[in-house]
């Protein structure tokens, strides 16, 4: 069974539809207890880093969710999701994220060419930096739907990138910690790939 | 690279597609459902549902048809039609709704796409202006295009991404249903003054004038269209490729 961490960020409606259309069981859920008992879990997101990680914290599930995956069991963080396992945030002043993943998560107009559209929004192609067992059934070039101001920086640990002018982290994993900064869940048949992929680790 | 999309639009009245649809080995074309999984298995990018449903007590049965979308189709979904107020941004985005299109309700009330963006982010607000040329002059027009409102396009798209819309549908009232290409000159007003994504709607008749539209307009990041989509004179795979065999980025 997989735990959707629901704190009270964003709609799971989707996530949850897209785990129940390759037959897995899985569950949108604030209960420790479900958390602790689950095989895998998944934080998703949307919206600010400080208050997504506030309201993590304050729903008493941020500890949950370090300890399970310091445990050694599968964790997917999707979009925000994936920005807060990082060290650190620099969107609107500077916040802790959960430390999971070395890094930094800072603008893209620090990186990308002034007459770049912000947010980058839309299907922009997986380049792969490093084998990743998340995308077995995928093929480099397949497109994956992004929707984002702010990416993963100074990080050792990316395994896809995407290109916006500059090359973009699509993809994080270390050990059992895994995150997609683009939605799985809303890039099709890809999309419930990498899904798949992330329930068979 | 991004790639341009490809949106196909869904009139839905009390629960049905309408608009003429006409697709040669699909069930129930006038299904939400199979026509939207239909759309998402040949290659659009992104579905457009607007509910043209008058009356509040049927809109119930839209949204439980746009939950049963939501979990069939993983695509990108965006919903507009009778979007007045933060609850009905929440009754669509909780049935699984990515994105919400405001038109005649932010020209009633400004302040709906603002307070919608502090809410829900900007990415989730797409401003939708239909619009013609009155004296030269482009003008924004309410009630599904009937009604003159006075108000200057380009200054009230303007206003609308400073107030927090993520994205621009223009409809161009002028070539709406002409099919003689997408009103490029329109388009290219608003794509000057604005850095959110535009998409482009009214006037598509062939793949030809897809090609010509992100041609001549780079800055143009999507197109949409409805009839010539739900007729089958334009199918999503062969405009694709095309696309692509002119250098145009696409997702096949």
């Amino acid at each position: 069974m997989v735990a959707i961490v629901d704190y009270g960020v964003g709609n799971l409606f989707s996530l949850v539809s897209s785990f129940k259309a390759i037959g897995v069981d899985a569950v949108a859920t604030c209960d420790k207890a479900v958390i602790e008992s689950a095989d895998k879990i998944v934080l998703p997101g949307v919206g600010a880093f400080g208050d997504a990680v506030e309201k993590l914290v304050s729903s008493g599930l941020k500890d949950v969710v370090i300890e399970q995956a310091k445990k050694g069991k599968p964790l997917l963080g999707i979009c925000l999701g994936m920005q807060m396992l990082f060290d650190v945030s620099l969107e609107y002043g500077e916040y802790k994220g959960l430390g999971l993943i070395k890094g930094q998560v800072r603008p893209i107009s620090e990186v990308i060419p002034k007459d770049y559209k912000i947010p980058h929004i839309g299907w922009n192609a997986l380049k792969f930096t490093k084998d990743c067992p998340l995308f077995k059934y995928v093929e480099e070039g397949e497109h994956v739907y992004f929707v984002h101001s702010y990416y993963g920086a100074c990080c050792k640990d990316v395994v896809a990138t995407a290109e916006y002018g500059a090359n973009l982290t699509a993809s994080v994993a270390k050990d059992n910690v895994y995150g997609c900064q683009f939605h799985p869940e809303k890039s099709g048949e890809t999309g419930l790939k990498i899904l798949k992929a992330f329930c068979e680790l | 690279m991004i790639t341009k999309r490809i949106i196909p639009c869904l009139d839905v009245k009390d629960g049905r597609v309408v608009k003429g649809v006409n697709f040669q080995g699909l069930h129930d074309v006038s299904s939400p459902v199979s026509l939207g999984k239909y759309y998402s298995d040949n290659g659009a990018d992104e579905l457009v549902f607007y509910d043209i449903t008058a009356s509040s007590e049927k809109r119930a049965l839209f949204t439980d048809i746009l939950k049963e979308v939501a979990s069939t189709i993983f695509i990108p979904l965006t919903v507009g039609g009778g979007i007045n107020t933060l609850d009905d941004f929440d009754r669509v985005l909780k049935c699984g709704a990515d994105k919400v299109s405001v038109n005649s309700g932010a020209i009633k009330n400004p302040d709906l796409i603002y307070q919608a963006a502090k809410r829900y982010g900007d990415q989730c607000v797409v401003l939708s202006v239909d619009a013609k040329r009155v004296d030269g002059v482009f003008r924004v027009f309410a009630k599904g295009g009937r009604e003159n409102t006075g108000m200057d396009a380009i200054e009230w798209i303007k206003r609308g991404v400073d107030n927090g819309a993520g994205e621009i549908v223009l409809n161009s009232i002028d070539t709406d249903g002409v099919k003689g290409g997408f009103d490029l000159e329109m388009l290219k007003a608003v794509c000057d003054v604005v850095s959110v994504p535009v998409i482009a709607s009214g006037g598509a008749g062939n793949i030809e004038h897809f090609v010509k539209l992100f041609k001549t307009l780079p800055k143009v990041d999507a197109g949409l269209a409805a009839s010539i989509f739900h007729f089958g004179e334009v199918k999503i795979k062969d405009l694709k490729q095309n696309l692509q065999e002119n250098g145009i980025p696409v997702r096949l």
